[in-house]
């Protein structure tokens, strides 16, 4: 046998007692040729364009599911930027769209389209301006459309009108959706540098240098990684290292295997492995998990940042030469709800938000699934979009700010949203005014990068 | 050659590599290799099997396996070998 027992037996055990899966496959399709004179013509485009690309999506990813016996738990779409289709039609045609994309989704039997996008880093068009004021009603209305605004790049600096704008919409969002829990926010992201070919929701789209069609493949893998490290206990830091990019190396092979035989299948280019680790909200699944088993009593406790740095580069570095092309976010994902040990260090007093912010300079990817009371002013979420912002532009990586307001909760409260979306304790926020700070406007500029300290 | 492997886990009673095997045939299905140990009285079977020339499509067999199964107490998995070389071979 070429394949020894032992390795086919530790691939069967990863798969069944660590949950390693394929967390997504999600297929990027142009909508660019969509365009029509009149706007429910190009509804209708927009359906049909969907509908049959995508048609084999969902049916293929499951013969690969059972012929590999690997779970993959996600099929997903992103689409070009919506409003680079939406020219000429108001926010609430733009807010038609979304209930096309949604439909359509609905069709190919997907559980999330994402690209309700606008990317306005250096200033908005009248498109963007009619698509973003749509955002809350089309996230109201819809449940599976998964929104995006990228307000900063490291070369064109961070839009504050955005950022404001923003604030004021995650609001009007959460109130749209109190029912809920303002699960409308768990399905808005706020981008810096946002990648063109990022297969993870929220923040997927299909950007704009990306071809007619594409597969992206985000693998998953914490609970694979906890249990590698669980053997290498007292051993010293290179080991430490050693041990999860050898582990890395394994879970992205899995990535590429599926992301080469999907792109064959549905006849669409490969376009990129994305390396995050993605928890999910079951016991075993966790990152914060694995930071803990380095030997942190509770995750956001000091020392934190540094072994999530030291998690995320070697991540990276086993990853890499396992996949072809290698894209997305690439990095450690510390979403609040969506994993069980964040919850609990929340729970138990060791995470706050600023800890979380600092651990975003080392890792991907932001501020991500964070419930905050539902009395935050606008101007406070702005200006904590502001701060996770300014860590992407100025360090040149991309971050992200997912929060919710949870409408008529208090620190202590907690949200559920259910499924992949878990649920969140709500946390605190420092009690100042940044209104001042926000109100004044305008575009603070690109950073400088030399001279760099 | 189209390989697959087939694993065979669960608790250790009379025939079940001949239940196996007797389906495998009926499919011509080809065994390659089998590797079959009991560990604290788990039944544990690692089989390569050549799915080239079998007469059902692979998710007829999937599902027969996983039926069969079922009637002899224990789990049985078909994976293609891609899986297991890709993770382990460079």
């Amino acid at each position: 046998m070429l394949i020894s027992v032992d390795e086919i037996k530790q691939t069967i055990h990863m798969i069944q007692s660590e949950h390693l899966d394929i967390r997504t496959v999600t297929m990027g399709i142009s909508l660019i040729d969509c365009i029509r004179g009149d706007f429910n013509a190009t509804k209708k485009a927009v359906y049909d364009k969907i509908c049959k690309v995508a048609e084999r999506l969902v049916p293929e990813c499951e013969a690969i599911e059972r012929e590999f016996g690997i779970p993959i738990v996600n099929k997903r779409i992103s689409i070009t930027p919506a409003a680079l289709i939406c020219g000429g039609a108001g926010p609430s045609q733009c807010a038609e769209l979304a209930v096309t994309l949604e439909e359509s989704a609905k069709t190919v039997g997907v559980n999330f389209i994402g690209g309700y996008s606008a990317l306005v880093h250096k200033g908005f068009t009248e498109a963007d301006r009619a698509l973003i004021e749509s955002i809350p009603e089309a996230l109201a209305a819809t449940t599976r459309v998964c929104s995006s605004v990228n307000v900063a790049t490291t070369k064109a600096g961070i839009n504050m009108n955005a950022v404001r704008e923003m604030g004021l919409l995650i609001k009007k969002a959460a109130e749209l959706t109190k029912d809920s829990g303002g699960s409308a926010c768990a399905r808005l992201v706020v981008f810096a540098n946002a990648p063109e070919d990022n297969p993870f929701m929220a923040g997927a789209f299909h950007g704009i240098g990306e071809p007619e069609k594409v597969i992206n493949v985000g693998v998953s893998g914490p609970g694979v990684v906890k249990c590698a490290i669980e053997k290498v206990r007292g051993e010293d830091f290179t080991v430490l290292a050693e041990t999860i990019k050898k582990t890395a190396f394994k879970i992205t092979r899995m990535g590429q295997l599926v992301a080469i035989e999907a792109s064959k299948r549905l006849g669409t280019e490969f376009g990129i492995v994305d390396l995050s680790l993605a928890p999910t909200p079951a016991v075993g699944d966790s990152v914060a998990r694995i930071i803990e088993e380095m030997g942190i009593s509770n995750c956001g406790g000091p020392g934190t940042t540094a072994a999530l740095a030291l998690l995320n580069d070697a991540v990276k570095k086993g990853g890499i030469m396992a996949s072809s092309h290698v894209g997305g976010l690439s990095g450690a994902f510390i979403p609040v709800s969506e994993d069980e040990g964040m919850i609990a260090a929340v729970r138990s007093g060791s995470l706050s938000l600023e800890k979380l912010e600092a651990m975003t300079c080392v890792c991907s990817v932001g501020l991500d699934m964070i419930a905050v009371p539902g009395d935050t002013d606008a101007s406070a979420i702005s200006a904590i979009i502001a701060d996770e912002i300014a860590i992407g532009v100025v360090n040149n990586k991309t971050t992200a700010v997912r929060i919710i307001p949870v409408p008529g909760m208090a620190e202590g409260d907690t949200v559920t949203f259910g499924g992949l979306l878990g649920e969140a304790p709500v946390m605190s926020v420092r009690k100042a005014d940044s209104s001042l700070f926000i109100d004044r406007g305008g575009r603070i500029p690109a950073p400088i990068h030399s001279l760099r300290n | 050659m189209n390989k697959a492997v087939i694993t065979i886990i669960g608790a250790d009673r009379v025939g079940i590599i001949a239940a196996v095997s007797t389906y495998l045939a009926k499919v011509n299905i080809n065994i390659l290799d089998i590797n079959q140990t009991i560990m604290e009285e788990i039944f544990t079977m690692v089989t390569m099997v050549d799915i080239n020339e079998a007469t059902k499509p692979f998710d007829e067999i999937y599902n027969d396996l996983n039926e069969l199964g079922k009637e002899l107490g224990v789990v049985i998995q078909i994976q293609r070998t891609e899986i297991f070389r890709s993770m382990h071979k460079i």
